[in-house]
């Protein structure tokens, strides 16, 4: 039994989903709780129009409530296992936001999915898997 | 910056020749009726605002002075707040003090980005051009002066602004002048004059969105793309309605038909437009680094003495107090609009970052413009407006122009989009909000950009950009009223800090992290 949990990196994809029911089994196995990040991209520095700024907190509101329904399948997978689960929205970098969370929650490991494609594609555009394995201060996991 | 600032220049009777020579536009039939009908209103209003005296040999309109001397009050009344408080501006851009939680709301720095977006343009690169070959290089000086004074006007209305910005239910932020006028006056127990000032306000915010803010975009976009596809024999010389009509339509489809992806194009491009500007200024003046201390001389000097400018000292002074004010809008009131959407508690935070809007247009890109043209040796031959700094980059990258004719069409986009949102606030203001109310405003901005573009509206232009400078009358009135309130705000934010209950947050996060 541990009071650590696995922190799952969430974004609503297929390969989110077969990380949820990895971490699900990992944590059956260990008897730890699982606590979800869905991290929704956001830089500060960013540029946006006079009308964005406007609706910038009626937008965010929204998506904070869009975020919580696709979190739904997710928690469904995780729901007749015997495990506790807590989960989290925020906005910001993935990668950094990450290992924050990670420190936060003072979780054990890092478990998340990967869409595949092609490995030029990834060095190309950057992926979470890579920041994380780099950068993350504990086991990361990738679930292809 | 904005383009239309310096042609209120030529409305004083200084940029008479330059402005000629871009609007040697088509005279139709349609255009000349257009013109008659409205000369007559818009030559005793635009004369009314401009009214000016005589200095000397030079004209010098009160607005200017009113703009200067409301930046003069500010500064005293505030203590130098644009001084002691840049650091902390810096700090607050940085997100040093925004809380995590907030993050996916609108910080400091994309307010301060967006309102940027709406001032800096042309007038950066073609009004410094103006009025340093009218006022010469110690025009200079005196615009450096008055950027740093104005940069207490922007921290007065920003602060404002926020304080007394209108949240809806549903979650969405709208604040401006006519807010602050509104309700700060009603505060003070003078809603009736509140009322009326927004009022005014609104109609003139208006005015200025559909003319300085558009049509002159419009034209002026399309007359510097006439000069670099070769002047009068440019095969579309003569079709100023078609290059209109397709600012139109791309106007439309970000205005009315909400396609983001092409404003997101341009700000993308905006601001890379303005680093490489930038830099080919600095690579210019490290090019010319034996020169640079002769041109801060001339500068200094002729600010001084007036060498060699018709007026002298007085000329000089005029010229850079004019620019300033006309560059960076503060005091008139619109940058106010732009960042009242910031996520904050404290309005006073947004005050100290809008003062910076002011340096970075005037003191940093105004000041970059001139010394390039003072070292460049260009001065001295007959040209002036977009086509002086166009030669003077071009004395070190040929290729230059070309560049700069895509900045200006750039430029032009981006603060014709920025005015339609600031027209269309006080539009909504003044007639009520509905999606059929907004779209008239929508459909008539877009209407002028085609006009902008084809026709040679002299007056019609003269008279929106008497309406810009008309914003300053009733804001800046409203701005003596509500000061006190701006600093109260100043002191209990400033109460907070000395209590410690407002932190950098990485000093919060360092706490929790030892007690952890």
């Amino acid at each position: 039994m541990s009071e650590h949990p696995i922190l799952v990196g969430f974004d609503g994809t297929d390969a989110a989903h077969r990380a949820v029911k990895f971490a699900g089994i990992r944590a059956e196995a260990e008897g730890c709780p699982i606590h979800i990040a869905y991290i929704l991209e956001w830089s500060p520095y960013s540029f946006l129009s006079a009308q964005e700024l406007e609706e910038r907190h009626q937008r965010r509101s929204e998506e904070l409530v869009r975020a919580e329904s696709t979190l739904n399948p997710a928690l469904e997978i995780l729901k007749n296992k015997n495990i506790k689960v807590t989960y989290e929205v925020r906005y910001g970098h993935s990668g950094e936001l990450m290992c924050k969370i990670a420190k936060e929650q003072q979780a054990t490991q890092i478990i998340i999915g990967r869409k595949g494609g092609s490995a030029l594609g990834a060095r190309l555009l950057g992926s979470l898997a890579l920041t994380l394995v780099q950068a993350a201060p504990l086991p990361v996991t990738v679930v292809p | 910056m904005f383009s239309s600032k310096w042609i209120p220049a030529s409305v004083a009777g200084v940029a008479i020749l330059f402005y000629a020579q871009l609007a040697q536009a088509q005279e139709s039939g349609m255009d000349k009726a257009i013109n008659e009908t409205i000369a007559p209103i818009s030559n005793v209003i635009a004369g009314a605002i401009f009214y000016s005296v005589s200095i000397g040999d030079i004209e010098f309109p009160l607005i200017v002075g009113w703009l200067v001397l409301a930046a003069t009050i500010f500064t005293l009344y505030f203590g130098f707040v644009q001084f002691r408080m840049f650091g902390h501006a810096i700090a607050l851009v940085k997100g040093d003090y925004s809380n995590p939680d907030d993050a996916g709301e609108v910080s400091h720095f994309q307010a301060l980005t967006t309102a940027l977006s709406g001032t800096v343009g042309l007038g950066n690169i073609a009004g410094v051009a103006v009025a340093i070959s009218i006022g010469g290089p110690g025009a200079t000086f005196w615009m450096i002066l008055a950027g740093l004074l104005g940069m207490a006007s922007k921290f007065t209305e920003c602060t404002l602004g926020v304080k007394y910005r209108n949240e809806y239910p549903d979650g969405r932020v709208s604040g401006g002048p006519m807010y602050y006028l509104t309700k700060g006056l009603s505060e003070q127990g003078k809603p009736g004059l509140g009322r009326i000032l927004a009022i005014v306000f609104s109609i003139c915010c208006i005015g200025g969105a559909v003319g300085g803010g558009n049509m002159f975009q419009a034209n002026q976009a399309f007359q510097q793309i006439v000069n670099v596809t070769g002047g009068e024999q440019s095969f579309i010389a003569n079709s100023g309605w078609l290059f209109g009509l397709i600012m139109a339509a791309i106007v439309g489809m970000v205005i009315i038909g909400g396609i983001k992806s092409i404003a997101k194009v341009t700000e993308k491009i905006v601001p890379f437009m303005a680093v490489i500007y930038m830099v080919s200024g600095l690579i210019i003046i490290g090019m010319n680094i034996e020169h640079v201390g002769d041109a801060f001389y001339r500068i200094f000097d002729g600010a001084f003495t007036g060498a060699g400018v018709a007026g002298g000292t007085v000329g000089a002074l005029i010229q850079g107090f004019k620019r300033a004010a006309f560059s960076n809008e503060a005091g008139i009131g619109s940058a106010a609009i732009a960042h009242s959407a910031v996520r904050t508690k404290e309005p006073i935070t947004e005050g100290y970052v809008a003062l910076l809007e002011p340096f970075i247009d005037t003191v940093v890109i105004c000041t970059m413009t001139a010394v390039v043209i003072t070292i460049s040796g260009q001065l001295q031959t007959d040209l002036t407006g977009v086509e002086l700094t166009s030669a003077a980059y071009a004395t070190a990258f040929t290729w230059f122009p070309l560049v700069l004719a895509v900045a200006v069409v750039l430029f032009a986009f981006s603060t014709m989009l920025s005015w339609s949102y600031y027209g269309l606030k006080a539009w909504t203001y003044l007639v009520g909000e509905g999606k059929g109310k907004e779209m008239i405003f929508k459909g008539f901005f877009c209407l002028c950009v085609i006009l902008g573009a084809s026709m040679n509206l002299g007056p019609v232009i003269d008279f929106s950009d008497a309406m810009i400078f008309a914003m300053a009358l009733p804001n800046v009135i409203g701005l003596y009223f509500l000061m006190p309130v701006v600093k109260r705000e100043a002191n209990q934010y400033w109460q907070k800090i000395d209590r410690g209950e407002i932190r950098k947050v990485k000093d919060i996060e360092a706490e929790s992290a030892r007690a952890r």
